[in-house]
């Protein structure tokens, strides 16, 4: 069971929360191309360590959070907002 | 009643506590402390089952949850649970058990046939013999494999106990209440620390209570009793007994399983039977103690073969003589204390068998002081004996040449060493790493936050437990943040040095070849290993896979080390080079139910319900799932109605008059602030900046891969207001899609929205006659150029405050009134009281579907993620002059590229023949079994009342092209096969004029 910080709410079970996908993939402008718009969806490293990810509290506060996970050991390195306009009184947290 | 095996004192079984209990029938006696195996060897029963694949006889070789062999189906009917170890079960009054694998009696077994015919059974037995023919699979050699396969037989009826799940924090979780976990909570606790110490047993003590031994001078289990007493009186201390930790999992959760009411015959009202805890220690101390291998010689497996320290647990702690003639055969020096321990208890030891030539001098002595002949340089080489065993071969560990010597028993108590209990280290991630010194594994590098101590560690000295574990939990209180001085630990009384030579198989005697078990609960011999690693399946994890080693339900707890030294002495390789496999949880077998817990049948997912339900319910609506919603689905009129009367009925009254349905569950969100429709804009793929206030819109959402998302309208309430729907199904997803884009893609729009599906209940009102209907109760014109099609106010509904939306589903003149959802019954019943005069009635959701096929309008079934706006008919609404998600992906060549499955209408040709959901579209030159040409597939069917025929939607490759020709509907699994006409999906009123009326 992952326990993941988050910023609003503290420390809660996995379960709480829903995976959002890699949160390291930009999202092309309007007028990217069709190979840029292609990666976005379709093109991921499958890295072995860390790997910066979306989850959502989505059976708590709904915030969106961008988590930093080793996908070898699960270790979670931090948890912040993933919007820079939801005020959390703190900038994030380090579980390391 | 005798129980002839029983000691006439000693053990911590309560003498004065007879307890009755039954095995295949027969009535027996044992005393409160017993489990079922240490009551069936005070009444001399060692056979308890018959063995997985040759059928052999089997007793008991362990005394606790490593068990391979002393499995029983445990009570019976309903509670009936096979596979039960009879070391884990304590005796209670009434307990029924059953031997397994037998018939048609435990001691005549007509599959020990397969015994004779072993040679055909070796590894891979089944891979090689039913590959071919292939039609032989499930005809012939299914059935055969069914009938031979598995030990006790499951349950019929559905189990009656029920299961809870708990969570629990701490900062100390101590796993093992033996000595070093005793002690290890100990020093936790007195340091401040919230401590949870859990063991598998109600007595708890570990080997304190199963060995000859003291501590403080007093006897290991008095000092055991007396520190778990301290240990109970102290408020940060929670002791869980009958409670194994079975999973180590990320982030140092730990879950474990509490037998709350197994010791019992049925659980007392209000108990559950078995209770899951998920504990969130801040550390973990692992004083889960070690394992006893056995030896393996020739017939290993028969009854009255055990484990060593097992012979001495039945001895010391339940006052057993597990046999009137031992021999103790060994490869270190713990096992000596079984001849010392059997022999006070008045037990013949007939000898020692060392294979080690220079055994311990103190031990040596010490038998030689109770004339206990210790035989060096040898070791058992094989046994004989039928259903009990009679004799020990004796053979030099170098290999014989001539006739063994025989030496009369009924008892072999075997040792092989001791491997720690490695289980839940491994299970945090750690790797094991090979020691030398105990022929064994030992606990590598912690990659979570937890510590090995005593046995679990490989320091089998009492000392060294009661050390090692006052020093870990000292440090796991620190760890946790809490601080104090350390105590010291208490003096334990001389129990020798732990010494072992490794000897992993044995010598056949002479000229004889003999069944050498490593694996007993799955039958897997050295032979199996042995030919394994020959046909090259000779790395641990193929090796596991190939011979079923380890794979039984004791996971091979007694096994796994000796079949990986027999490995690598195939291979030539030094052991740590083999390696070990991964170790998964659960460490004990662990019923389904506690892993369900309450969430079973009914309470398997919450169930939600619109303020109409009760009255629906008193109408006898039949009812359908939408998601966790319950729908009306038809309104039965009589008892003889079926669903076709019911949605024909309610369909005719749509179409001809007026009618009313309960769309509550559709999805509500709430969108506000200046960005509002700019947001909308880039959600949808069509155009949102000129929709005026007062008017709805549907729209269309895709993914980001250009595939449909949902549908559904959005009205302009205010000038920053909007008002969305969405599908029921989709209301959590597009919710949670629209919080996405807003605070992790644009999070400079200002706009701020939530759902408010509950806030709102949503009444559609539909027919000809919905406006003469709803002109009586709502405070608003409702004259077509007052309130036209897509028109959206504010209004009241009698004195309900309400908004109303004239929108259509149907197809027909309609509206959808909604009001606050306390008000919605009210609402509901106002409007039938209101058209009660025109024969107003209430539909339900089949009505519903058959309406939106003969208007042609898609829902779930054409929305499966597959098909794009192109595909549905949709894409006249987009606009790609502007950015929207999925824009993008949606216009990829092959979004656009011929052969796509479009949305088409289907028309049965043949009066009478309905066609169904899922039926395939192929053309008449292919068969009923050549479907794999396929062209697409019905997806929505229905019998249209207006059209007075079978019409249904389905998807077909470049369908949209297609209209007017023919094409057959297959369904190959009841050979029907019905010609349709491709025709446009919208059957009626195509141009719209219903709904503008």
């Amino acid at each position: 069971m992952l326990r993941i910080e988050c910023p609003w709410c503290g420390v809660r079970n996995e379960d709480e929360f829903s995976y959002g996908g890699d949160a390291a993939v930009d999202r092309p402008s309007d007028e990217g191309s069709p190979d840029e718009w292609y990666d976005y969806v379709y093109t991921r490293n499958n890295s072995a360590g860390k790997h910066t990810e979306h989850w959502q509290h989505v059976n708590g506060c709904r915030a969106w959070v961008i988590v930093v996970r080793d996908t070898v050991t699960h270790k979670i390195y931090s948890t912040v907002p993933a919007s820079p306009n939801l005020p959390t009184g703190k900038a994030g947290v380090d579980q390391t | 009643m005798t129980q002839k095996f029983r000691t006439t004192d000693g053990g911590l079984i309560d003498r004065n506590r007879p307890i009755s209990f039954t095995f295949d029938g027969k009535s027996y006696q044992g005393y409160e402390g017993d489990t079922l195996a240490s009551a069936l060897l005070a009444n001399g029963v060692h056979l308890l089952g018959r063995s997985f694949k040759y059928h052999r006889p089997r007793g008991i070789l362990a005394a606790g949850s490593e068990e391979p062999n002393a499995m029983v189906e445990l009570r019976t009917g309903a509670r009936k649970e096979p596979n039960t170890r009879a070391t884990t079960i304590e005796l209670f009054d009434g307990l029924v058990a059953k031997s397994q694998n037998c018939w048609p009696s435990l001691s005549f077994d007509i599959m020990a046939i397969n015994n004779l015919f072993s040679p055909l059974l070796s590894a891979g037995f089944y891979y090689k013999t039913f590959m071919w023919p292939v039609s032989f699979w499930t005809n012939v050699y299914e059935h055969i494999i069914r009938r031979a396969a598995g030990l006790g037989t499951a349950p019929t009826e559905a189990d009656p106990d029920h299961y809870e799940q708990c969570h629990e924090h701490c900062d100390v979780l101590v796993v093992g209440a033996g000595p070093a976990g005793l002690m290890a909570a100990q020093a936790a606790a007195d340091k401040g620390a919230r401590v949870i110490i859990a063991d598998e047993h109600v007595l708890l003590g570990g080997s304190l209570n199963s060995e000859d031994l003291t501590v403080s001078g007093k006897p290991g289990n008095d000092w055991a009793a007396a520190q778990v007493a301290k240990l109970s009186a102290m408020d940060n201390v929670h002791i869980f007994t009958r409670t194994t930790v079975f999973g180590y999992y990320d982030h140092n959760t730990v879950a474990a399983i509490e037998k709350v009411s197994d010791h019992v015959a049925v659980p007392a009202p209000g108990k559950p039977r078995q209770r899951m805890w998920i504990f969130y220690p801040k550390q973990v101390v692992i004083a889960a103690g070690a394992t006893e291998r056995p030896l393996i010689f020739g017939n290993n497996d028969i009854p009255g073969i055990m484990l060593a320290a097992a012979v001495r647990t039945y001895t010391n702690q339940y006052g057993v003589k597990p046999g009137s003639r031992a021999i103790v055969v060994t490869n270190n020096s713990d096992a000596y204390r079984t001849a010392i321990d059997l022999h006070g208890a008045g037990v013949t030891v007939v000898a020692v068998v060392d294979s080690r030539t220079h055994p311990d001098a103190p031990l040596a002595a010490e038998l030689a002081s109770l004339s206990i002949e210790l035989i060096t340089g040898k070791t058992v080489g094989a046994a004989g004996g039928g259903q009990r065993v009679a004799y020990a071969l004796l053979v030099s560990t170098q290999g014989d040449t001539e006739e063994p010597q025989r030496i009369d028993c009924d008892l072999i108590a075997s040792s092989g060493g001791w491997n720690p209990n490695l289980h839940l280290h491994s299970q945090s991630g750690a790797k094991p790493v090979y020691n030398e010194a105990i022929f064994s594994f030992v606990p590598g590098q912690s990659r979570q936050a937890e510590v090995c101590v005593g046995a679990a560690n490989g320091s089998f000295g009492l000392q060294e437990c009661l050390d090692q574990g006052l020093a870990a939990g000292a440090e796991a209180a620190k760890l946790a943040g809490f601080k104090g001085k350390n105590k010291k630990p208490p003096k334990a009384g001389d129990d020798g040095d732990y010494s072992i030579e490794a000897l992993w198989i044995s010598p056949t005697p002479y000229n004889k070849s003999y069944k050498q078990f490593v694996d007993q609960q799955n039958d897997v011999k050295v032979s199996d290993v042995n030919l394994a690693a020959q046909e090259g399946y000779d790395s641990v994890e193929l090796l596991k896979r190939y011979t079923t080693q380890g794979m039984a339900t004791d996971q091979g707890k007694t096994s796994n080390v000796n079949a990986l030294a027999i490995l690598a002495g195939q291979r030539g390789e030094p052991i740590p080079d083999v390696g070990i496999t991964t170790f998964r949880p659960p460490y004990v077998p662990v019923a389904m139910g506690v892993f369900a817990g309450h969430t079973v049948g009914h309470e398997f997912m919450p169930v939600r319900h619109t303020a109409i339900h009760d009255w629906n319910k008193k109408q006898g609506a039949v009812f359908i799932e939408a998601g966790l919603w319950l729908r009306a689905r038809y309104y039965p009129q009589s008892p003889s109605d079926t669903m076709t009367d019911c949605y024909i009925r309610e369909t005719n009254n749509t179409r001809n008059n007026v009618a009313m349905i309960d769309v509550s569950t559709l999805g509500k969100i709430d969108i506000q602030g200046p960005d509002a429709a700019e947001f909308l804009n880039r959600l949808y793929i069509n155009n949102w900046l000129k929709l005026p206030i007062g008017k709805v819109r549907y729209g269309v959402m895709l993914r980001e891969d250009g595939m449909v998302f949902d549908d559904g309208t959005t009205s302009r309430l205010g000038e920053n207001h909007y008002f969305m729907t969405t599908t029921t199904a989709n209301a959590a997803p597009v919710l949670s899609h629209m919080e996405y884009y807003h605070q992790t893609v644009w999070p400079d729009l200002d706009v701020v929205f939530c759902s408010v599906t509950e806030q709102w209940t949503g009444i559609a009102v539909a027919g000809p006659n919905s406006r003469k209907l709803l002109k009586k109760v709502i405070d608003i014109d409702l004259d077509n150029a007052a309130f036209p099609f897509m028109a959206v106010g504010e209004c009241h509904m009698n004195k309900i405050p309400a908004r109303l939306f004239r929108i259509s589903f149907s197809g027909e003149l309609a509206y959808e009134v909604n009001v606050p959802a306390d008000y919605g019954e009210q609402a509901w019943l106002e409007l039938l009281e209101a058209g009660k005069e025109m024969g107003v009635a209430p539909y339900g959701t089949e009505p519903l579907g058959t309406m939106r096929i003969e208007k042609g309008h898609v829902a779930g079934s054409e929305l499966d993620g597959r098909t794009t706006a192109l595909d549905l008919g949709l894409e006249g609404l987009s606009n790609r002059s502007k950015h929207f998600i999925g824009k993008h992906n949606s216009a990829r060549p092959a979004m656009l590229a011929e052969g796509r499955l479009q949305v088409v209408g289907l028309k049965s040709l043949e009066p009478g023949r309905n066609l169904r959901v899922g039926a395939h579209l192929v053309d008449d030159k292919v068969t009923l079994e050549s479907v794999s040409q396929s062209q697409g597939h019905v997806s929505a069917t229905t019998f249209s009342p207006s059209l007075g025929c079978s019409i249904a939607l389905g998807l077909l490759k470049d369908g949209t092209a297609r209209h007017g020709e023919q094409i057959d509907a297959v369904f190959p699994l009841d050979d029907e096969k019905i010609r349709v006409e491709i025709c446009h999906p919208v059957f009626i009123d195509p141009k719209g004029e219903l709904v503008r009326a």
